[in-house]
Formats: C-alpha cells, sequence, structure tokens
C-alpha cells in the first residue's frame, strides 16, 4: 500500500515569494526571518521524499464562480495550469504547469463517493494561488505530480467544521489503502483569523491575535475535540471575515489523525500570523 | 436586490485587463455596456433573462463605492481585488505601500464590532 509520509498544513501568504526576492532595501524587515523559516519548513517535506502531492486548497473565485460552485472538488486532468491573470497582477505570482496523477486523482474520487463524499470533479482545473503557494514555499521545483481537492471556505453556506474534519479522515483512509509502492505528502493551506475587504484588513497583526495563539496549541496538539466544540461558522466570522479558511488545517488535521505536530512554526507578520505545520504518520501497526 | 448578480460583475470585470481598464476610466459607460452585452451572458450562443440590477447596486458600481457594496453584501474577496486594482498604484505613488488597504478598512470603521451583511446570495 502507499505510504503517507508527510502532511503539512500551512498558511499561503501571496506575498511570500514578492517580499523576499525584491531588492534588500525595499524588503520588510521580517523578510530574512521569513525566507529561514520556509525553508526550515521546506526540509520537514524534502526529508520525507514524496512521490505525489495530495494538495488541498481553495479556489478564490478564479476558475469556479457562483453559477456553479461546489462545495468539495476534486481535480483528475493530467496537468494542472497555475496561476490566473488577476493574481499575477495584484501578487506577482509566476505561472506553473504542474503535472497531475490521473491514477490517483480517479481512485481518489471514487474512495471518497465510497465514503459519502459525493465530491465534484474536473478535468480542467486551472489551480489558483492557494495551492501554488505551498509549492513556492514547500516544493519550488513543482517536479511532483499532484492530485489537487478544492473546498469551499468562501461561498456561504459553508460545510461544518466537522465535515471538515470528517473529510481529513476520508482522505487518510483513501491515501492508505491506495495500491501503490508510492510515498504520498499531503499539504494543505489555508488561514488562521484573517479580514480580507473589511474594518479590521491589514493591521499589523491578524484581526485575532488570541484566536491565532489558541488555534496554533489546538492544531500543534492534535486536539480536534477543542474546536469542533468552539469553533462555528459564527466565532470564526467573529475573528475575521475570512477566517473560514481555518477549516482546511480541520481537513489536514483530519489527514494527520488527531496527533501532536511533529513540526510547529509561526511569525507574526502585518496583516496576518502565519503558521506551518508537519506531521510524519506512525506506520501503520502490521 | 441581486447579490448574484452585483458578484457577476465584480467576477467578470475583475479577471479581464480590458473589461478592468473601461470600469476605471468610464465606469458609467461602461456599468451600462456590462449590463446589456456582458451581464446576461451564460457562453458563446446562450443568454440569461434571470438577473438585473437595481438602481442602487447600479449607483454603487458606477460611483467604485466599496462601502455601499460592502454594506449590500458583495463578496469581500472580489469587492478587495477589483478595488486594488483600480486604486493600489495611485495610492501608493501618494502615501506608501498598502495605503489604499488601510483607506478602505477605515472606510469601514463603523462597522467594526458588529455583524457584518451576509455575503450569501
Amino acid at each position: 500500500m502507499a505510504e503517507l509520509c508527510a502532511v503539512l498544513a500551512t498558511t499561503h501568504h501571496p506575498f511570500y515569494l514578492k517580499a523576499t526576492t525584491m531588492p534588500p532595501e525595499q524588503q520588510i524587515p521580517q523578510a530574512p526571518e521569513w525566507k529561514r523559516k520556509i525553508e526550515a519548513y521546506r526540509e520537514t517535506l524534502t526529508r520525507a521524499k514524496p512521490d505525489i502531492l495530495v494538495m488541498i486548497g481553495a479556489d478564490h473565485f478564479h476558475q469556479v464562480f457562483l453559477d456553479n460552485y461546489p462545495q468539495f472538488l476534486i481535480g483528475k486532468a493530467p496537468r494542472y495550469d497555475a496561476t490566473f491573470y488577476n493574481e499575477i497582477r495584484e501578487f506577482d505570482i509566476p505561472t506553473y504547469v504542474l503535472e497531475g496523477h490521473e491514477e490517483l486523482s480517479d481512485y481518489m474520487l471514487r474512495g471518497l463517493m465510497d465514503r459519502s463524499f459525493d465530491m465534484a470533479f474536473s478535468h480542467e482545473l486551472k489551480i489558483d494561488h492557494s495551492i501554488i503557494c505551498p509549492i513556492i514555499t514547500t516544493r519550488p521545483e513543482a517536479d511532483l505530480p499532484v492530485v489537487p481537492i478544492y473546498t469551499n471556505i468562501f461561498a456561504p453556506p459553508l460545510p461544518s467544521p466537522r465535515r471538515f474534519w470528517e473529510l481529513g479522515c476520508a482522505i487518510r483512509e483513501v491515501i492508505d489503502s491506495y495500491p501503490s509502492d508510492k510515498r504520498i505528502a499531503a499539504i494543505g493551506s489555508g488561514h488562521l483569523s484573517l479580514e480580507l475587504g473589511g474594518p479590521r484588513q491589514f493591521r499589523e497583526t491578524g484581526p485575532d491575535p488570541e484566536f491565532d495563539r489558541q488555534a496554533i496549541e489546538w492544531i500543534s496538539t492534535g486536539n480536534i475535540e477543542a474546536i469542533l466544540e468552539n469553533v462555528t461558522h459564527e466565532s470564526m466570522a467573529k475573528s475575521g471575515n475570512a477566517t473560514h479558511g481555518f477549516m482546511d488545517f480541520i481537513l489536514m488535521m483530519g489527514i494527520a489523525g488527531a496527533e501532536k505536530a511533529d513540526y510547529v512554526d509561526n511569525l507574526d507578520l502585518f496583516h496576518t500570523m502565519e503558521a506551518y505545520f508537519t506531521w510524519y504518520p506512525k506506520e501503520k501497526a502490521a | 436586490m441581486s447579490k448574484y448578480y452585483v458578484n457577476k460583475f465584480l467576477f467578470t470585470v475583475d479577471r479581464d485587463p480590458e473589461l478592468l481598464r473601461r470600469y476605471k476610466e468610464e465606469p458609467r459607460a461602461f456599468v451600462a455596456t456590462w449590463e446589456q452585452s456582458i451581464g446576461p451572458r451564460l457562453n458563446d450562443a446562450e443568454r440569461s433573462t434571470v438577473h438585473s440590477l437595481t438602481d442602487e447596486e447600479r449607483q454603487a458600481l458606477i460611483d467604485h463605492d466599496f462601502v455601499k457594496l460592502f454594506e449590500m453584501g458583495a463578496h469581500f474577496f472580489l469587492s478587495l481585488t477589483i478595488f486594488i486594482a483600480l486604486y493600489d498604484e495611485e495610492y501608493m505613488q501618494r502615501e506608501g505601500p498598502l495605503a489604499f488597504q488601510r483607506h478602505f478598512a477605515k472606510e469601514l470603521a463603523h462597522w467594526e464590532g458588529k455583524e457584518y451583511p451576509s455575503v450569501a446570495c
């Protein structure tokens, strides 16, 4: 069976590349520290030696819109173009072409349907920065085949936090049962507290530093019970109108399996708290 | 009220550099064109008869009025992105990085601590 060699859950700050590659005299003061932290985090994936990446993100109205918005969607294409015109314009992110892994995409879609997740699917999916930012930070060579999975953290009504957890658990089961000798890493990106297009945006910190501190503790200790007890759509909205991206962290905890994280780091930046987690799932008992 | 249609306006214009330029330069004429030939478009062959803008929505779009759009429940991501595209550069040149984003936040300061208008359509 395939081996789940690493699970990564990370924030996706679209300005990382620009902030750390502009001329040093124009960089923000935290840029060198940010770069060091990202390179250390990248090593947590590199050393797991993955062959295939299952990438979890959320389309920000780039390919999918409100005429036809899926709650959960999986890509099953041979290849994925990435980065839209308006992301290049705003964030200066380069374009990419990522290889797909059609066999695992198909196995994942069927496996999730067998587990009561009737996913939408796409044979022509262009990837946005929710997946490309973690590629830039954790695998900038962009040389591994991917299986992209999108969640709705964006267009209400949203699935519940519990449903994100359950989808993560189902993805884990499907990866564990995949008949292959490949090493699979799952990488998901989301947010801690975040405000976009509202009165609390672009401050010196994220909109709710107390939530950020609590969320990092919950994730790093694998405390899914506390999350499902305390985190609701309404509580997330109180922490910032775009905080619902936290549910992709909950999904990644489902893949990792309510375990203490093996690697935890964070960085307090203007506008957001960045956070980086890695789990190395234990070998299953024979 | 059609939050969906306001969002469709923001979505279709933000993703197209030529439409964005026209919305910046001649908002009133462009919004009229959009309502006539872009908004109803489903694909190359099909037109929809379902949605239309209210007078208030039309005026908010013509005025680039992101406060009104927020209060009508236009999607925060679409609204922020398109107005950054329209105004970031001129604010940056005048007042430095993130000046427009901070101006945007300040104009909405009266909503802090309150429940925001829902973006659900």
